[in-house]
């Protein structure tokens, strides 16, 4: 297992004020992202635990590219990796923003 | 996923859905009443195996169970919905006090029923027997739900059946509703095959499995008491008609099932082949069950008649 956190400072806040959501299962070549809204509205987190040792730069790029496309400011993101695709990742990752961009708990 | 979707209700929602290829999250939020789940110790209190870490294996928030309360069709109800596609859906420490504690809460509370949607391939082998100590407490724990009124009743149609001690613990429940592909056992067809030889048991011969440990079978064998279509609605029309048919439990009723299986193993424990049981059973062409559409099966199931309500 391998353990990686990303932070990125990001131009505007998540919509929705849902508190937290999940989706996707811990499974090979799947992962489970779990979105909180705790941080100051200028941050973002990423903590990742995967089962795949030795792609760090891949989810530099793909976190890189997910952050810079979504702005998910306020987020924190804790992800369980099964060993995911990166088109997977970017696919989970947007998922969880649109669902806690949805209004109520 | 949700969005283009606004337009239909939840029941069609529900009904054009697969069980079978639902998530464990899905199935509940499709099978309840729209929008009334609310989870007890959801992910992000991160209750997580306290085990895998020291096999270097990833951990899911949930450990692999979703459990907490609901609505069906207006009333309250427990539920607990394993996900398969997690470990097999297997029971480890975590998973199996989610489950117990769900079911001794059923208990105290005393009134309001619990559905166990099962999607299991046994105990999680890294947490042998903290596993095996979860079966253990979840069957007492079911039992004593029973005894306090509770109904207790099991939905299977997951993609990793229902086996090893979730076989046992279903055999626990009130009542039990499953589909085709829903499959209900303890061992597992390889687990038979290497332990008996491929003579006894060939695990790849897929239609042998099927006839031998799929929904069809245990609904005629009376395992199962309703059989559903693979649909998230059926599954939810099946749960309401179980819970308007269960009746007490005690003694007399562990009796009478004790009887109903002593009279099952004399009439067909001879048989060797499942074919041989439906046709001692009366069912004419009984080679043809394994292909019959859900409902077909559903009038021929009913002919052959139900567990009776006296027994389980």
């Amino acid at each position: 297992m391998e353990d990686l956190r990303f932070q990125h400072r990001v131009r505007a806040p998540a919509g929705g004020t849902r508190q937290s959501a999940i989706v996707g299962v811990v499974a090979s070549g799947n992962l489970e992202v779990l979105v909180e809204r705790v941080l100051p509205d200028a941050e973002c987190a990423v903590d990742i635990k995967t089962a795949a040792v030795g792609f760090g730069e891949v989810w530099t790029a793909v976190i890189g590219d997910f952050v810079e496309r979504y702005s998910p400011g306020g987020l924190r993101f804790s992800i369980n990796d099964g060993g995911a695709r990166p088109d997977t990742v970017s696919l989970r990752l947007a998922q969880a923003v649109r669902l806690i961009a949805e209004n109520g708990q | 996923m949700s969005a283009p979707l606004k337009d239909i209700t939840p029941a069609e929602r529900a009904r054009s859905t697969s069980f079978h290829e639902a998530s464990a999250r899905t199935r509940l939020e499709l099978l309840l009443d729209a929008g009334s789940f609310v989870e007890f110790i959801g992910p992000e209190q991160r209750e997580v195996s306290p085990h895998l870490k020291i096999f270097d294996l990833p951990e899911q928030f949930d450990d692999g169970i979703v459990v907490g309360r609901g609505r069906l069709d207006g009333s309250p109800v427990f539920v607990a919905a394993q996900e398969g596609r997690f470990m097999g859906g297997a029971f480890g420490e975590v998973h199996g006090a989610k489950l117990t504690g769900l079911l001794r809460a059923a208990r105290q509370i005393a009134l309001i029923p619990v559905l166990i949607l099962f999607d299991t391939g046994g105990v999680r082998l890294q947490e042998a027997n903290a596993g095996e100590l979860a079966i253990a407490e979840i069957m007492r724990a079911v039992m004593e739900a029973r005894s306090a009124g509770v109904k207790v009743i099991g939905l299977i149609g997951g993609r990793s059946g229902c086996y090893g001690g979730g076989g046992l613990i279903a055999g626990c429940c009130s009542a039990l509703a499953v589909s085709e592909p829903g499959r209900i056992a303890v061992s597992g067809p390889e687990v038979i095959e290497t332990n008996r030889g491929v003579e006894e048991f060939d695990s790849r011969d897929r239609a042998l499995v099927w006839r031998t440990m799929g929904g069809k079978h245990r609904r005629l064998l009376g395992a199962a008491d309703v059989f559903a279509d693979d649909n998230v609605q059926d599954f939810r029309e099946a749960a309401l008609e179980l819970l308007g048919l269960i009746g007490s439990f005690g003694l007399d009723s562990l009796k009478a099932e004790q009887e109903r299986l002593a009279d099952r193993l004399s009439r067909y424990g001879a048989c060797l082949d499942a074919i041989d049981i439906w046709t001692a059973q009366g069912i004419a062409c009984a080679e043809t069950v394994p292909e019959l559409p859900a409902d077909q099966f559903i009038a021929l199931a009913d002919e052959i008649g139900r567990t009776s309500r006296d027994a389980r």
